[in-house]
């Protein structure tokens, strides 16, 4: 198995008197969708936000390729190869998908204080990104990012991520306000990232999606890994139930409720693969 | 910028309500007040107001569409004119100092103005509501202590009397009409060819992408109003020089009229959507709007009824071509 990309090491995150997540271990591998699953509030957006640099953990550390890392900020992270796509794409609704791809980083050309912005050469490379993520449907550059599906704006943010040299990529529930055919689209473009050998955490609700590139499940649940397996170690139904909270996830539930109860707070060790 | 040269690709650019409004004002006013305002005295009593105007609209604009608000150049106006009038005029000091310390304060406020912003979570229309409101009372405090009176003399010749505040071209047309003009071009060209332009569109579309996607969005917004408000404060000097005298009160019609001139030039009030021309055009259709009317049979009384209507029919078409603009696609095969 090769060395894990970006790991987090018994992080405990807490906001004032309100602990949220408690000793969580997870491990994110290059070429590798985690599938991140929890309900409402189990606690998935925090971890998020400590991966992302928007929060930082109360105890415990992040290693980036074995090395403890401290992200000042979403930019400092994202300058670490981290890039995070929410559900609406973080993208500018009332650009063309050439400057909203180059934003921040815009080609110019010309000299001294006439540099011009390069809406050719842009336009060209963002196009040319998005129709290597398979969409094809994409052929100007000049189009407005807000005409796009909510697919074809999902695309273009990973094919910008993916661009401009990242190596994790955090998808927060990508395909929850797509339809059927939209949200194939997506999970194809996750597939291709993965193959691209990016690690991805993958946020959804949706035991198909979830199924159908998950290499690695964690499920939160109240703030602790409940569970942590591999692609095949459980059947569907077994994850749906956990994720929507059937007989087994209450069980489970009940089970880290008494030991927490028992150990100072503290949940179980979650049982190695 | 979109470059389609078809008809559908120009109705989709932020200008086109623009252009078209303005279009429409000018059938407007040749067909109830004839051509006079085409000739050169018409022509010059609209272009005088729309420079003015225009110098402090496109800083304004520019705000706006990066999702921030100055209405505080109501207050720079006069500020900018006392100043210059109490140095130059009741001190008799030279009127490069004058003009030097009213952009000076120009840039102060402006700094004072986007710190808040940015440190705070206060919106822009609050903070420079405030600042309006501040300005206003350190003018027409100041100006009566020190000189005892609210209107201040100033008497300007030489050079700085024809570079910022004299008749050109036969007499009518001001300075600031050339000034205007040059700072469009440059407006042009920062907002629409160089890469700090798209900045203002991110930063408008959405702050916190933009921040993340490596955009100083603080130093931007500081820069944003310091020109706003360095902009009204140069229209106030200028307009001292020319008058040869400044008055504590006026320059709270700039508010409006910039917003009007802004959004009827097709910016979007919320951010993220605009252009320069766009809201050039909307200046000038704000002035003959503003103007024209002298030259109808109608009573001077009935111009805000047709600017309200301008109004509301500028947002109303520059919804519908934006509408147009999103769903834009180019037919499948067509290149």
């Amino acid at each position: 198995m090769t060395a894990p990309i970006l790991s987090l090491r018994n992080v405990n995150k807490s906001f004032g008197p309100i602990d949220v997540l408690h000793d969580i271990n997870i491990d994110l591998r290059a070429g590798e969708v985690l599938c991140l699953l929890g309900d409402n509030g189990a606690g998935k957006s925090t971890v998020i936000r400590l991966l992302s640099g928007v929060h930082k953990p109360s105890s415990g550390e992040i290693l980036m390729d074995g090395k403890p890392v401290t992200f000042a900020s979403p930019r400092d992270a994202s300058e670490h190869g981290i890039a995070t796509v929410h559900q609406f794409g973080g993208t500018f609704p009332l650009m063309s998908i050439g400057r909203s791809f180059f934003v921040g980083v815009e080609p110019t050309k010309g000299w001294g204080p006439f540099k011009v912005y390069d809406r050719k050469k842009a336009n060209a490379i963002a196009v040319k990104a998005v129709r290597e993520f398979g969409i094809t449907r994409i052929e100007d550059g000049d189009r407005l990012v807000g005409g796009l599906s909510g697919g074809e704006r999902q695309s273009l943010a990973i094919a910008r991520a993916v661009h401009f040299g990242a190596r994790v990529l955090i998808l927060d529930e990508p395909t929850a306000a797509l339809g059927v055919k939209q949200a194939t689209h997506v999970l194809r473009i996750v597939n291709e990232a993965k193959r691209r050998g990016l690690a991805v955490i993958f946020i959804t609700h949706q035991v198909m999606h979830a199924m159908a590139v998950g290499d690695h499940f964690a499920v939160l649940i109240r703030g602790a890994v409940a569970a942590d397996f591999k692609k095949g170690e459980k059947t569907r139904e077994e994850i749906t139930d956990l994720m929507a909270g059937g007989a087994s996830m209450a069980s489970l539930e009940a089970e880290i409720e008494g030991y927490m109860a028992s150990h100072d707070g503290h949940p179980p060790p979650v049982a190695a693969h | 910028m979109i470059r389609n040269s078809s008809v559908g690709g120009l109705l989709r650019r932020p200008e086109a309500g623009a252009f078209l409004g303005l279009v429409a004002v000018l059938l407007f006013f040749a067909v109830f007040g004839g051509l006079t305002f085409l000739k050169p005295a018409g022509m010059s009593s609209w272009l005088n107001v729309a420079a003015n105007l225009g110098i402090i609209a496109i800083p304004v604009g520019l705000l706006m569409i990066a999702g921030e608000l100055d209405i505080s150049v109501g207050a720079m106006v006069p500020f900018g004119a006392m100043t210059t009038a109490v140095i130059s005029g009741h001190y008799g000091l030279p009127i490069w100092l004058g003009i030097a310390v009213a952009l000076g304060f120009g840039v102060l406020v402006g700094l004072i103005n986007g710190y808040m912003v940015i440190r705070t979570a206060v919106p822009s229309l609050i903070v420079t509501l405030g600042s309006l409101f501040a300005v206003q009372g350190i003018v027409l405090g100041l100006t009566v202590l020190i000189t005892k009176s609210t209107s201040v003399a100033l008497t300007v010749e030489g050079p700085a009397k024809a570079v910022f505040g004299d008749f050109i071209l036969g007499g009518q047309l001001q300075t600031s009409v050339g000034w205007w003009l040059a700072f469009t071009a440059c407006y042009i060209f920062f907002v629409h060819f160089s890469r700090y332009g798209n900045w203002i569109f991110a930063m408008g579309g959405d702050k916190v992408s933009a921040r993340n996607a490596g955009i100083p969005t603080d130093r931007m917004t500081i820069l944003l109003f310091v020109l706003s408000s360095t902009s009204a404060s140069f229209v106030g000097m200028s307009q001292a020089i020319l008058y040869n005298s400044a008055q504590v009160a006026g320059g709270q019609s700039f508010i409006f009229n910039a917003i009007i001139s802004v959004v009827v030039g097709g910016v979007l009030l919320t951010g993220g959507f605009g252009s320069v021309v766009g809201i050039f055009f909307g200046t000038i259709t704000f002035a003959i709007v503003n103007q024209g009317i002298y030259y109808t049979d109608f009573d001077r009384n009935w111009s805000s009824l047709i600017i309200g209507v301008l109004l509301l029919g500028a947002v109303l078409m520059n919804n519908t071509f934006r509408k147009m603009a999103l769903s834009y696609a180019p037919k499948k095969g067509a290149k």
